[in-house]
Protein backbone atom coordinates (compact mmCIF):
# COMPACT_ATOMS: atom_id res chain seq x y z
CA UNK A 1 0.00 0.00 0.00
CA UNK A 2 1.39 3.60 -1.04
CA UNK A 3 0.59 6.23 1.92
CA UNK A 4 1.29 9.88 0.91
CA UNK A 5 4.07 11.08 2.76
CA UNK A 6 3.20 14.77 4.86
CA UNK A 7 6.00 15.30 7.31
CA UNK A 8 9.56 14.24 6.34
CA UNK A 9 12.30 15.03 8.61
CA UNK A 10 15.60 13.96 8.55
CA UNK A 11 19.06 14.65 10.23
CA UNK A 12 17.63 17.83 11.95
CA UNK A 13 19.76 19.75 14.45
CA UNK A 14 19.02 22.94 16.52
CA UNK A 15 20.97 24.73 18.73
CA UNK A 16 19.89 27.13 20.69
CA UNK A 17 21.70 30.31 21.67
CA UNK A 18 21.15 31.30 25.53
CA UNK A 19 23.12 33.60 28.14
CA UNK A 20 24.80 30.32 29.16
CA UNK A 21 26.13 29.05 26.73
CA UNK A 22 24.28 26.79 23.24
CA UNK A 23 21.76 24.51 24.22
CA UNK A 24 21.25 21.33 22.02
CA UNK A 25 17.30 21.21 21.66
CA UNK A 26 17.06 18.65 18.99
CA UNK A 27 20.16 15.96 17.00
CA UNK A 28 19.79 13.82 14.25
CA UNK A 29 15.98 13.90 14.31
CA UNK A 30 14.44 11.30 11.44
CA UNK A 31 11.25 10.95 11.46
CA UNK A 32 8.36 10.50 8.86
CA UNK A 33 4.73 11.12 9.22
CA UNK A 34 2.07 9.78 6.99
CA UNK A 35 -1.32 11.31 6.20
CA UNK A 36 -3.97 9.90 8.58
CA UNK A 37 -1.36 9.29 11.02
CA UNK A 38 -1.85 9.99 14.49
CA UNK A 39 1.68 10.58 16.21
CA UNK A 40 2.56 10.89 19.74
CA UNK A 41 5.65 12.73 20.97
CA UNK A 42 6.82 11.59 24.30
CA UNK A 43 9.45 12.44 26.72
CA UNK A 44 10.77 14.32 29.95
CA UNK A 45 10.64 17.79 29.75
CA UNK A 46 13.74 19.16 27.86
CA UNK A 47 13.67 16.72 25.29
CA UNK A 48 12.21 18.83 22.47
CA UNK A 49 8.69 17.18 21.51
CA UNK A 50 7.99 20.62 22.09
CA UNK A 51 10.38 22.01 20.05
CA UNK A 52 10.39 19.55 17.39
CA UNK A 53 6.31 20.37 16.76
CA UNK A 54 7.21 23.79 16.51
CA UNK A 55 10.08 23.57 14.24
CA UNK A 56 7.15 21.25 12.05
CA UNK A 57 4.66 24.46 12.14
CA UNK A 58 7.96 27.10 11.41
CA UNK A 59 7.98 28.77 14.91
CA UNK A 60 11.36 27.64 15.27
CA UNK A 61 14.17 26.74 13.21
CA UNK A 62 16.37 24.08 12.56
CA UNK A 63 19.95 24.75 12.77
CA UNK A 64 20.72 21.86 9.77
CA UNK A 65 18.56 18.98 8.19
CA UNK A 66 15.68 18.42 6.44
CA UNK A 67 12.19 19.34 7.12
CA UNK A 68 9.31 18.92 4.38
CA UNK A 69 5.68 19.28 5.67
CA UNK A 70 3.16 18.77 2.70
CA UNK A 71 6.09 18.24 0.51
CA UNK A 72 7.46 22.02 0.75
CA UNK A 73 9.32 23.95 3.56
CA UNK A 74 7.60 24.27 6.60
CA UNK A 75 7.36 28.06 6.10
CA UNK A 76 5.31 27.50 2.69
CA UNK A 77 3.30 25.16 4.57
CA UNK A 78 2.65 27.61 7.14
CA UNK A 79 2.31 30.53 4.60
CA UNK A 80 -0.79 27.85 2.30
CA UNK A 81 -2.28 27.48 6.35
CA UNK A 82 -1.84 23.48 5.85
CA UNK A 83 -2.16 23.52 9.57
CA UNK A 84 -3.63 24.31 13.14
CA UNK A 85 -2.17 24.50 15.89
CA UNK A 86 -3.13 23.74 19.87
CA UNK A 87 -1.14 25.43 22.19
CA UNK A 88 -0.65 24.39 26.05
CA UNK A 89 -2.65 27.48 27.26
CA UNK A 90 -6.40 27.43 25.30
CA UNK A 91 -5.02 31.03 24.35
CA UNK A 92 -8.83 32.18 23.59
CA UNK A 93 -9.55 36.28 24.00
CA UNK A 94 -11.07 37.41 26.84
CA UNK A 95 -12.49 40.32 24.28
CA UNK A 96 -14.20 37.38 22.23
CA UNK A 97 -17.15 35.21 22.75
CA UNK A 98 -16.76 31.50 22.05
CA UNK A 99 -17.96 31.63 18.46
CA UNK A 100 -16.11 35.04 18.13
CA UNK A 101 -12.61 33.31 19.21
CA UNK A 102 -13.29 30.59 16.79
CA UNK A 103 -14.18 32.77 13.69
CA UNK A 104 -10.99 34.90 14.33
CA UNK A 105 -8.55 32.31 12.20
CA UNK A 106 -11.12 32.79 9.43
CA UNK A 107 -11.51 36.59 9.58
CA UNK A 108 -7.66 36.54 9.20
CA UNK A 109 -7.83 34.30 6.03
CA UNK A 110 -10.44 36.21 4.85
CA UNK A 111 -13.58 33.23 4.79
CA UNK A 112 -16.96 35.42 3.88
CA UNK A 113 -19.08 35.89 6.22
CA UNK A 114 -21.51 33.32 5.44
CA UNK A 115 -18.55 30.75 5.47
CA UNK A 116 -17.55 32.08 8.80
CA UNK A 117 -20.45 31.55 10.64
CA UNK A 118 -21.01 27.62 8.71
CA UNK A 119 -18.27 26.57 9.70
CA UNK A 120 -17.96 28.21 13.31
CA UNK A 121 -21.02 26.53 13.77
CA UNK A 122 -19.85 22.95 12.38
CA UNK A 123 -16.84 23.10 14.27
CA UNK A 124 -18.71 23.83 17.78
CA UNK A 125 -20.77 21.63 16.78
CA UNK A 126 -17.79 18.72 16.53
CA UNK A 127 -16.26 19.78 20.13
CA UNK A 128 -19.65 19.66 21.84
CA UNK A 129 -19.56 23.17 22.57
CA UNK A 130 -23.16 24.17 20.70
CA UNK A 131 -25.05 26.35 22.89
CA UNK A 132 -21.86 28.22 24.50
CA UNK A 133 -21.36 30.42 21.01
CA UNK A 134 -21.82 33.45 22.90
CA UNK A 135 -20.05 32.91 26.31
CA UNK A 136 -16.66 34.67 27.25
CA UNK A 137 -13.75 32.37 27.91
CA UNK A 138 -14.12 32.97 31.59
CA UNK A 139 -17.41 31.52 32.29
CA UNK A 140 -16.11 27.89 30.51
CA UNK A 141 -14.17 25.49 32.39
CA UNK A 142 -10.44 25.03 31.40
CA UNK A 143 -11.88 21.76 29.30
CA UNK A 144 -14.25 23.91 28.15
CA UNK A 145 -12.18 26.35 26.67
CA UNK A 146 -9.54 24.20 25.39
CA UNK A 147 -12.13 22.40 23.22
CA UNK A 148 -13.06 25.67 21.96
CA UNK A 149 -9.05 26.26 21.48
CA UNK A 150 -9.49 22.98 19.22
CA UNK A 151 -12.64 23.97 17.41
CA UNK A 152 -10.62 27.15 16.67
CA UNK A 153 -7.51 25.08 14.74
CA UNK A 154 -10.26 22.55 13.26
CA UNK A 155 -12.22 26.08 11.68
CA UNK A 156 -9.74 26.33 8.33
CA UNK A 157 -9.89 22.72 8.11
CA UNK A 158 -6.20 21.66 7.92
CA UNK A 159 -4.93 19.01 6.94
CA UNK A 160 -2.57 18.44 9.56
CA UNK A 161 -2.87 19.32 13.27
CA UNK A 162 -0.53 19.50 15.60
CA UNK A 163 -0.93 19.93 19.23
CA UNK A 164 1.06 20.73 22.09
CA UNK A 165 0.20 19.05 25.72
CA UNK A 166 -3.26 20.67 25.28
CA UNK A 167 -5.04 18.68 27.82
CA UNK A 168 -1.94 19.44 30.39
CA UNK A 169 -3.38 21.57 32.61
CA UNK A 170 -6.65 19.56 33.17
CA UNK A 171 -7.90 16.82 35.69
CA UNK A 172 -7.77 13.01 34.60
CA UNK A 173 -11.47 12.89 34.18
CA UNK A 174 -11.72 15.49 31.92
CA UNK A 175 -8.58 14.47 30.16
CA UNK A 176 -10.46 10.87 29.50
CA UNK A 177 -13.35 12.24 28.07
CA UNK A 178 -11.02 14.78 25.75
CA UNK A 179 -9.20 12.05 24.33
CA UNK A 180 -11.74 9.49 23.35
CA UNK A 181 -13.43 13.12 21.85
CA UNK A 182 -10.20 13.98 20.08
CA UNK A 183 -9.90 10.13 18.69
CA UNK A 184 -13.25 10.09 17.30
CA UNK A 185 -12.85 13.87 15.90
CA UNK A 186 -9.25 12.22 13.89
CA UNK A 187 -11.56 9.12 13.03
CA UNK A 188 -14.32 11.24 11.24
CA UNK A 189 -11.91 13.94 10.07
CA UNK A 190 -9.18 11.74 8.77
CA UNK A 191 -6.59 14.68 9.68
CA UNK A 192 -3.20 13.94 10.09
CA UNK A 193 -2.52 14.72 14.05
CA UNK A 194 1.21 15.41 15.77
CA UNK A 195 0.24 15.34 19.74
CA UNK A 196 3.20 16.53 22.61
CA UNK A 197 2.57 14.71 25.78
CA UNK A 198 4.50 13.41 28.43
CA UNK A 199 1.50 10.69 29.73
CA UNK A 200 2.39 7.48 28.56
CA UNK A 201 -1.31 6.10 28.88
CA UNK A 202 -2.43 9.22 26.39
CA UNK A 203 0.00 8.33 24.23
CA UNK A 204 -0.35 4.87 23.75
CA UNK A 205 -4.48 5.29 24.03
CA UNK A 206 -4.40 8.20 21.17
CA UNK A 207 -1.86 7.42 18.60
CA UNK A 208 -1.16 4.98 15.56
CA UNK A 209 2.67 6.01 15.98
CA UNK A 210 4.51 6.81 19.39
CA UNK A 211 7.39 8.63 19.11
CA UNK A 212 9.63 8.21 22.43
CA UNK A 213 12.18 10.97 23.08
CA UNK A 214 15.01 11.98 25.72
CA UNK A 215 16.68 15.20 26.52
CA UNK A 216 20.08 16.35 26.53
CA UNK A 217 20.51 16.29 23.52
CA UNK A 218 16.84 16.08 22.46
CA UNK A 219 16.44 13.07 20.41
CA UNK A 220 14.61 10.16 19.26
CA UNK A 221 15.12 6.83 20.96
CA UNK A 222 12.48 4.41 19.81
CA UNK A 223 9.37 4.87 17.16
CA UNK A 224 6.49 2.44 17.98
CA UNK A 225 3.52 1.56 15.35
CA UNK A 226 0.64 0.88 17.88
CA UNK A 227 -1.51 -2.31 16.60
CA UNK A 228 -4.58 -1.00 18.49
CA UNK A 229 -7.12 -1.38 16.32
CA UNK A 230 -8.65 1.75 15.53
CA UNK A 231 -11.65 1.29 17.52
CA UNK A 232 -10.97 2.20 20.67
CA UNK A 233 -12.78 2.57 23.92
CA UNK A 234 -11.66 3.53 27.21
CA UNK A 235 -11.18 0.08 28.32
CA UNK A 236 -8.96 -0.91 26.14
CA UNK A 237 -6.11 -0.01 28.40
CA UNK A 238 -6.55 -2.42 30.55
CA UNK A 239 -5.97 -5.04 27.61
CA UNK A 240 -2.29 -6.72 27.10
CA UNK A 241 -1.35 -5.01 23.78
CA UNK A 242 -2.19 -1.92 25.57
CA UNK A 243 -0.02 -2.28 28.53
CA UNK A 244 2.81 -4.05 26.35
CA UNK A 245 3.11 -1.12 24.28
CA UNK A 246 2.55 1.23 27.43
CA UNK A 247 5.99 -0.96 28.55
CA UNK A 248 7.38 -0.16 25.40
CA UNK A 249 7.53 3.25 25.41
CA UNK A 250 8.45 3.04 29.51
CA UNK A 251 11.76 1.22 28.18
CA UNK A 252 12.59 3.67 25.80
CA UNK A 253 11.56 6.51 28.03
CA UNK A 254 14.16 4.89 30.43
CA UNK A 255 17.07 3.78 28.16
CA UNK A 256 16.99 7.73 26.87
CA UNK A 257 17.53 8.39 30.60
CA UNK A 258 20.43 6.40 31.43
CA UNK A 259 22.39 7.11 28.79
CA UNK A 260 23.20 10.58 30.75
CA UNK B 1 -36.99 28.38 74.11
CA UNK B 2 -37.47 32.22 75.00
CA UNK B 3 -34.07 32.69 75.17
CA UNK B 4 -33.19 31.28 72.39
CA UNK B 5 -35.72 33.34 70.16
CA UNK B 6 -34.40 36.16 72.00
CA UNK B 7 -30.79 35.41 71.23
CA UNK B 8 -31.97 35.19 67.81
CA UNK B 9 -33.31 38.35 67.17
CA UNK B 10 -30.29 40.09 68.94
CA UNK B 11 -28.59 38.77 66.25
CA UNK B 12 -30.54 39.62 63.49
CA UNK B 13 -30.47 43.36 64.76
CA UNK B 14 -26.33 42.90 64.63
CA UNK B 15 -26.68 41.49 61.11
CA UNK B 16 -28.73 44.78 60.54
CA UNK B 17 -26.38 47.08 61.95
CA UNK B 18 -23.91 45.92 60.13
CA UNK B 19 -24.99 46.06 57.15
CA UNK B 20 -25.88 49.67 57.93
CA UNK B 21 -22.60 50.84 59.18
CA UNK B 22 -21.30 48.62 55.81
CA UNK B 23 -22.87 51.28 53.88
CA UNK B 24 -20.34 54.10 55.08
CA UNK B 25 -17.26 52.11 54.85
CA UNK B 26 -18.23 50.25 51.75
CA UNK B 27 -18.42 53.59 49.62
CA UNK B 28 -15.83 54.82 51.21
CA UNK B 29 -17.73 58.46 52.01
CA UNK B 30 -17.41 58.48 55.58
CA UNK B 31 -13.41 58.56 55.19
CA UNK B 32 -13.72 61.18 52.20
CA UNK B 33 -16.13 63.58 54.54
CA UNK B 34 -13.49 62.49 57.34
CA UNK B 35 -10.33 63.75 55.42
CA UNK B 36 -12.44 66.85 54.05
CA UNK B 37 -13.91 67.70 57.84
CA UNK B 38 -10.36 67.87 58.96
CA UNK B 39 -8.98 69.86 56.01
CA UNK B 40 -11.58 72.49 56.24
CA UNK B 41 -10.98 73.18 59.74
CA UNK B 42 -7.09 73.35 59.60
CA UNK B 43 -7.81 76.00 56.79
CA UNK B 44 -10.02 77.94 58.74
CA UNK B 45 -7.56 77.62 61.44
CA UNK B 46 -5.21 79.03 59.36
CA UNK B 47 -7.22 81.76 58.32
CA UNK B 48 -6.97 82.97 61.51
CA UNK B 49 -3.38 82.92 61.97
CA UNK B 50 -2.73 84.70 58.62
CA UNK B 51 -4.96 86.97 58.67
CA UNK B 52 -4.86 87.82 62.45
CA UNK B 53 -1.30 90.30 61.75
CA UNK B 54 -3.19 92.68 59.78
CA UNK B 55 -6.19 92.61 62.10
CA UNK B 56 -3.82 93.48 65.14
CA UNK B 57 -2.81 96.15 63.16
CA UNK B 58 -6.07 97.81 62.17
CA UNK B 59 -7.03 97.74 65.88
CA UNK B 60 -3.55 99.12 66.93
CA UNK B 61 -4.01 102.08 64.49
CA UNK B 62 -7.31 102.75 66.06
CA UNK B 63 -6.26 101.74 69.34
CA UNK B 64 -8.70 99.54 70.27
CA UNK B 65 -8.26 95.90 71.35
CA UNK B 66 -9.77 93.14 69.79
CA UNK B 67 -11.69 90.31 71.47
CA UNK B 68 -11.37 86.61 70.35
CA UNK B 69 -14.58 86.80 69.18
CA UNK B 70 -14.07 89.88 66.83
CA UNK B 71 -11.09 88.54 65.88
CA UNK B 72 -11.83 85.50 64.52
CA UNK B 73 -15.17 86.89 62.65
CA UNK B 74 -12.98 89.84 61.14
CA UNK B 75 -9.87 87.41 59.98
CA UNK B 76 -12.66 84.99 58.51
CA UNK B 77 -14.53 88.26 56.34
CA UNK B 78 -11.77 90.39 54.90
CA UNK B 79 -12.04 91.53 51.55
CA UNK B 80 -8.43 91.00 50.63
CA UNK B 81 -7.18 87.89 52.75
CA UNK B 82 -3.76 86.53 52.92
CA UNK B 83 -5.90 83.02 52.99
CA UNK B 84 -9.65 83.22 52.28
CA UNK B 85 -12.10 80.67 54.18
CA UNK B 86 -13.64 78.29 52.26
CA UNK B 87 -16.75 79.64 52.25
CA UNK B 88 -15.16 83.25 50.62
CA UNK B 89 -13.97 81.12 47.68
CA UNK B 90 -17.25 79.23 47.73
CA UNK B 91 -18.74 82.58 47.53
CA UNK B 92 -16.44 84.21 45.15
CA UNK B 93 -17.55 80.85 43.19
CA UNK B 94 -21.11 81.19 42.88
CA UNK B 95 -20.14 85.50 42.53
CA UNK B 96 -17.61 84.41 39.24
CA UNK B 97 -19.80 81.52 37.83
CA UNK B 98 -23.98 82.21 38.26
CA UNK B 99 -24.14 85.53 38.27
CA UNK B 100 -21.43 87.03 35.96
CA UNK B 101 -22.20 86.79 31.93
CA UNK B 102 -19.85 83.66 30.35
CA UNK B 103 -18.66 86.61 28.13
CA UNK B 104 -16.94 89.26 30.95
CA UNK B 105 -13.50 88.77 31.57
CA UNK B 106 -14.90 88.72 34.90
CA UNK B 107 -16.35 85.30 34.73
CA UNK B 108 -15.21 81.98 36.02
CA UNK B 109 -16.91 80.26 33.34
CA UNK B 110 -15.08 82.26 30.50
CA UNK B 111 -11.85 81.87 32.13
CA UNK B 112 -12.63 77.96 32.37
CA UNK B 113 -13.77 77.55 28.81
CA UNK B 114 -10.46 78.92 27.06
CA UNK B 115 -8.73 76.30 29.23
CA UNK B 116 -10.98 73.79 28.78
CA UNK B 117 -10.70 73.69 24.93
CA UNK B 118 -6.51 74.35 25.15
CA UNK B 119 -6.64 70.92 27.59
CA UNK B 120 -8.94 69.16 24.87
CA UNK B 121 -6.87 70.05 21.67
CA UNK B 122 -3.82 69.40 23.80
CA UNK B 123 -5.17 66.20 25.32
CA UNK B 124 -6.13 65.05 21.83
CA UNK B 125 -3.20 65.89 20.08
CA UNK B 126 -0.88 64.39 22.93
CA UNK B 127 -2.86 61.54 22.66
CA UNK B 128 -2.55 60.67 19.00
CA UNK B 129 1.22 61.90 19.14
CA UNK B 130 1.50 59.67 21.78
CA UNK B 131 0.08 56.55 20.28
CA UNK B 132 1.58 57.31 16.69
CA UNK B 133 5.18 57.23 18.83
CA UNK B 134 4.07 54.29 20.38
CA UNK B 135 3.59 52.18 17.47
CA UNK B 136 6.46 53.26 16.08
CA UNK B 137 8.75 52.45 19.30
CA UNK B 138 6.73 48.87 18.96
CA UNK B 139 7.10 48.50 15.27
CA UNK B 140 10.41 49.78 14.53
CA UNK B 141 13.62 48.93 16.51
CA UNK B 142 15.27 51.97 15.39
CA UNK B 143 12.67 54.04 16.10
CA UNK B 144 12.51 52.60 19.58
CA UNK B 145 16.35 53.35 19.58
CA UNK B 146 16.08 56.53 18.19
CA UNK B 147 13.38 58.34 19.39
CA UNK B 148 12.86 57.12 23.09
CA UNK B 149 15.52 58.78 25.06
CA UNK B 150 14.19 61.98 23.41
CA UNK B 151 11.20 61.71 24.81
CA UNK B 152 12.75 60.59 28.04
CA UNK B 153 14.82 63.34 28.17
CA UNK B 154 11.65 66.14 26.77
CA UNK B 155 10.06 65.23 30.06
CA UNK B 156 12.90 66.00 32.14
CA UNK B 157 13.02 69.85 31.17
CA UNK B 158 10.88 71.71 33.11
CA UNK B 159 8.01 72.94 31.54
CA UNK B 160 7.86 76.48 33.22
CA UNK B 161 11.31 76.80 31.87
CA UNK B 162 10.41 76.35 28.14
CA UNK B 163 6.96 77.07 27.90
CA UNK B 164 7.63 81.03 27.73
CA UNK B 165 10.49 79.74 24.95
CA UNK B 166 7.79 78.05 23.06
CA UNK B 167 5.31 80.91 22.91
CA UNK B 168 8.03 83.46 22.06
CA UNK B 169 9.17 81.34 18.83
CA UNK B 170 5.66 80.71 18.03
CA UNK B 171 4.58 84.02 18.32
CA UNK B 172 7.42 85.59 16.36
CA UNK B 173 7.05 82.41 13.59
CA UNK B 174 3.13 84.47 13.30
CA UNK B 175 1.41 81.78 15.70
CA UNK B 176 -0.13 83.24 18.62
CA UNK B 177 -3.02 82.43 20.73
CA UNK B 178 -4.41 79.17 21.43
CA UNK B 179 -1.52 77.81 19.17
CA UNK B 180 1.29 77.86 21.30
CA UNK B 181 -0.64 76.99 24.95
CA UNK B 182 -2.22 73.58 23.06
CA UNK B 183 1.18 72.73 21.78
CA UNK B 184 2.72 72.87 25.47
CA UNK B 185 -0.50 71.05 26.65
CA UNK B 186 0.30 68.32 24.08
CA UNK B 187 3.93 68.59 25.46
CA UNK B 188 3.01 67.14 28.71
CA UNK B 189 0.21 64.60 27.59
CA UNK B 190 1.77 62.17 25.06
CA UNK B 191 4.25 60.91 27.60
CA UNK B 192 1.92 59.09 29.66
CA UNK B 193 0.43 57.69 26.25
CA UNK B 194 3.48 56.80 25.16
CA UNK B 195 4.57 55.04 28.04
CA UNK B 196 1.55 53.04 28.73
CA UNK B 197 0.83 52.33 24.72
CA UNK B 198 4.03 50.85 24.50
CA UNK B 199 3.51 48.60 27.41
CA UNK B 200 -0.11 47.87 25.92
CA UNK B 201 0.76 46.89 22.75
CA UNK B 202 3.17 44.64 23.96
CA UNK B 203 1.28 42.78 26.56
CA UNK B 204 0.14 40.12 23.91
CA UNK B 205 2.09 36.92 25.42
CA UNK B 206 4.49 35.07 22.89
CA UNK B 207 1.70 32.75 22.93
CA UNK B 208 -0.43 35.40 21.58
CA UNK B 209 1.89 35.98 18.94
CA UNK B 210 3.04 32.72 17.86
CA UNK B 211 -1.08 31.67 17.52
CA UNK B 212 -1.05 34.39 15.07
CA UNK B 213 1.74 32.88 12.89
CA UNK B 214 0.01 29.77 12.82
CA UNK B 215 -2.44 31.78 10.66
CA UNK B 216 -0.19 33.61 8.87
CA UNK B 217 -1.42 36.87 10.26
CA UNK B 218 -0.39 39.99 9.05
CA UNK B 219 1.37 43.23 10.82
CA UNK B 220 -1.84 45.02 10.68
CA UNK B 221 -4.44 41.88 11.51
CA UNK B 222 -2.14 41.45 14.29
CA UNK B 223 -2.21 45.18 15.33
CA UNK B 224 -6.03 45.40 15.02
CA UNK B 225 -7.28 41.66 16.23
CA UNK B 226 -4.64 41.24 18.84
CA UNK B 227 -2.24 44.38 20.37
CA UNK B 228 -5.09 47.19 19.59
CA UNK B 229 -7.63 45.56 21.70
CA UNK B 230 -5.59 43.91 24.37
CA UNK B 231 -4.37 47.12 24.88
CA UNK B 232 -7.76 48.82 25.55
CA UNK B 233 -7.32 49.06 29.39
CA UNK B 234 -4.21 50.40 28.95
CA UNK B 235 -4.68 52.96 26.83
CA UNK B 236 -7.61 54.11 28.92
CA UNK B 237 -5.21 54.93 32.26
CA UNK B 238 -2.83 56.44 29.90
CA UNK B 239 -5.66 58.68 28.66
CA UNK B 240 -6.62 59.89 32.61
CA UNK B 241 -2.79 60.85 33.37
CA UNK B 242 -2.51 62.40 29.40
CA UNK B 243 -5.94 64.36 30.02
CA UNK B 244 -4.59 65.41 33.59
CA UNK B 245 -1.24 66.71 32.26
CA UNK B 246 -3.06 68.46 29.28
CA UNK B 247 -4.84 70.80 31.81
CA UNK B 248 -1.36 71.55 33.85
CA UNK B 249 0.21 72.06 30.43
CA UNK B 250 -2.60 74.33 29.71
CA UNK B 251 -2.30 76.12 32.71
CA UNK B 252 1.33 76.58 32.42
CA UNK B 253 0.80 77.92 29.13
CA UNK B 254 -1.29 80.40 30.00
CA UNK B 255 1.35 82.00 32.29
CA UNK B 256 3.19 83.81 29.85
CA UNK B 257 0.61 83.73 27.13
CA UNK B 258 -0.16 87.08 29.05
CA UNK B 259 -3.84 88.60 27.80
CA UNK B 260 -5.59 85.70 26.86
CA UNK B 261 -7.36 84.50 29.36
CA UNK B 262 -7.83 81.52 30.97
CA UNK B 263 -7.53 79.97 34.31
CA UNK B 264 -3.99 79.82 34.42
CA UNK B 265 -4.30 83.57 33.47
CA UNK B 266 -6.80 84.52 35.86
CA UNK B 267 -4.56 82.96 38.96
CA UNK B 268 -1.46 84.87 37.51
CA UNK B 269 -4.04 88.53 37.38
CA UNK B 270 -4.49 87.63 40.54
CA UNK B 271 -0.86 86.88 42.33
CA UNK B 272 -0.03 90.42 40.65
CA UNK B 273 -2.67 92.22 42.29
CA UNK B 274 -2.83 90.77 45.27
CA UNK B 275 -6.60 89.36 45.44
CA UNK B 276 -6.18 85.67 46.54
CA UNK B 277 -9.26 85.24 46.35
CA UNK B 278 -9.14 85.54 42.45
CA UNK B 279 -5.92 82.73 43.06
CA UNK B 280 -8.36 80.47 45.42
CA UNK B 281 -11.36 80.48 43.03
CA UNK B 282 -8.90 79.31 40.01
CA UNK B 283 -7.24 76.97 41.67
CA UNK B 284 -10.77 75.16 42.58
CA UNK B 285 -12.09 75.72 39.31
CA UNK B 286 -9.22 73.94 37.71
CA UNK B 287 -9.26 71.25 40.07
CA UNK B 288 -13.08 70.76 39.04
CA UNK B 289 -12.54 71.44 35.59
CA UNK B 290 -9.69 68.27 35.78
CA UNK B 291 -11.56 66.33 37.99
CA UNK B 292 -14.68 66.20 35.29
CA UNK B 293 -12.49 65.38 32.33
CA UNK B 294 -11.24 62.41 34.20
CA UNK B 295 -14.53 61.20 35.39
CA UNK B 296 -15.92 61.23 32.12
CA UNK B 297 -12.76 59.39 30.68
CA UNK B 298 -13.23 57.19 33.65
CA UNK B 299 -17.56 56.84 32.68
CA UNK B 300 -16.51 55.84 29.21
CA UNK B 301 -13.60 53.48 30.18
CA UNK B 302 -15.78 51.35 32.11
CA UNK B 303 -18.45 51.42 28.91
CA UNK B 304 -15.67 50.30 26.74
CA UNK B 305 -14.55 47.44 29.28
CA UNK B 306 -17.51 46.23 30.25
CA UNK B 307 -18.69 45.72 26.13
CA UNK B 308 -15.38 44.39 25.51
CA UNK B 309 -16.12 41.53 28.21
CA UNK B 310 -12.91 42.89 30.02
CA UNK B 311 -14.35 44.10 33.09
CA UNK B 312 -17.69 43.05 35.08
Amino acid sequence: MVQSEVINVSNLDLTFETGDGPVHALKNVDLKVNKGDFVSFIGPSGCGKTTLLRVLADLDEPTAGEVTVNGVSPREAREARAYGYVFQAAGLYPWRNVAANVKLPLEIMGYSKEEQLKRVKKVLDLVELTGFENKYPWQLSGGMQQRASIARALAFDADILFMDEPFGALDEIVRDHLNKQLLELWKSTNKTICFVTHSIPEAVYLSTKIVVMSPRPGRIVDIIDSNLPSDRPLEIRDSKDFIEISQRVREGLRAGHSDE
Amino acid sequence: MKYLKELEKGCEQVTVMNKRLRIGSDNKILPVICIITFIIIIWYGFSIVLNAPWEFDKAKRNSITLSKTELVSQTWSQKRPKLPTPHQVAKEMWDTTINKKITSKRSLVYHGLITFYETIYGFAFGTGLGILLALGIVYNRATAMSVMPWIITSQTIPILAIAPMIVVALGSAGFSGLMPIVIISMYLSFFPVVVGMVKGLKSPEQLDIDQMKTWSASKSQVLFKLRAPKSTPYLFTSLKLGMAASLVGAIVGELPSGGGGGLGFRMLSGSTFGNTLHIWSGLFSAAILAGSLIAIIGVIQRIVLKRMALET
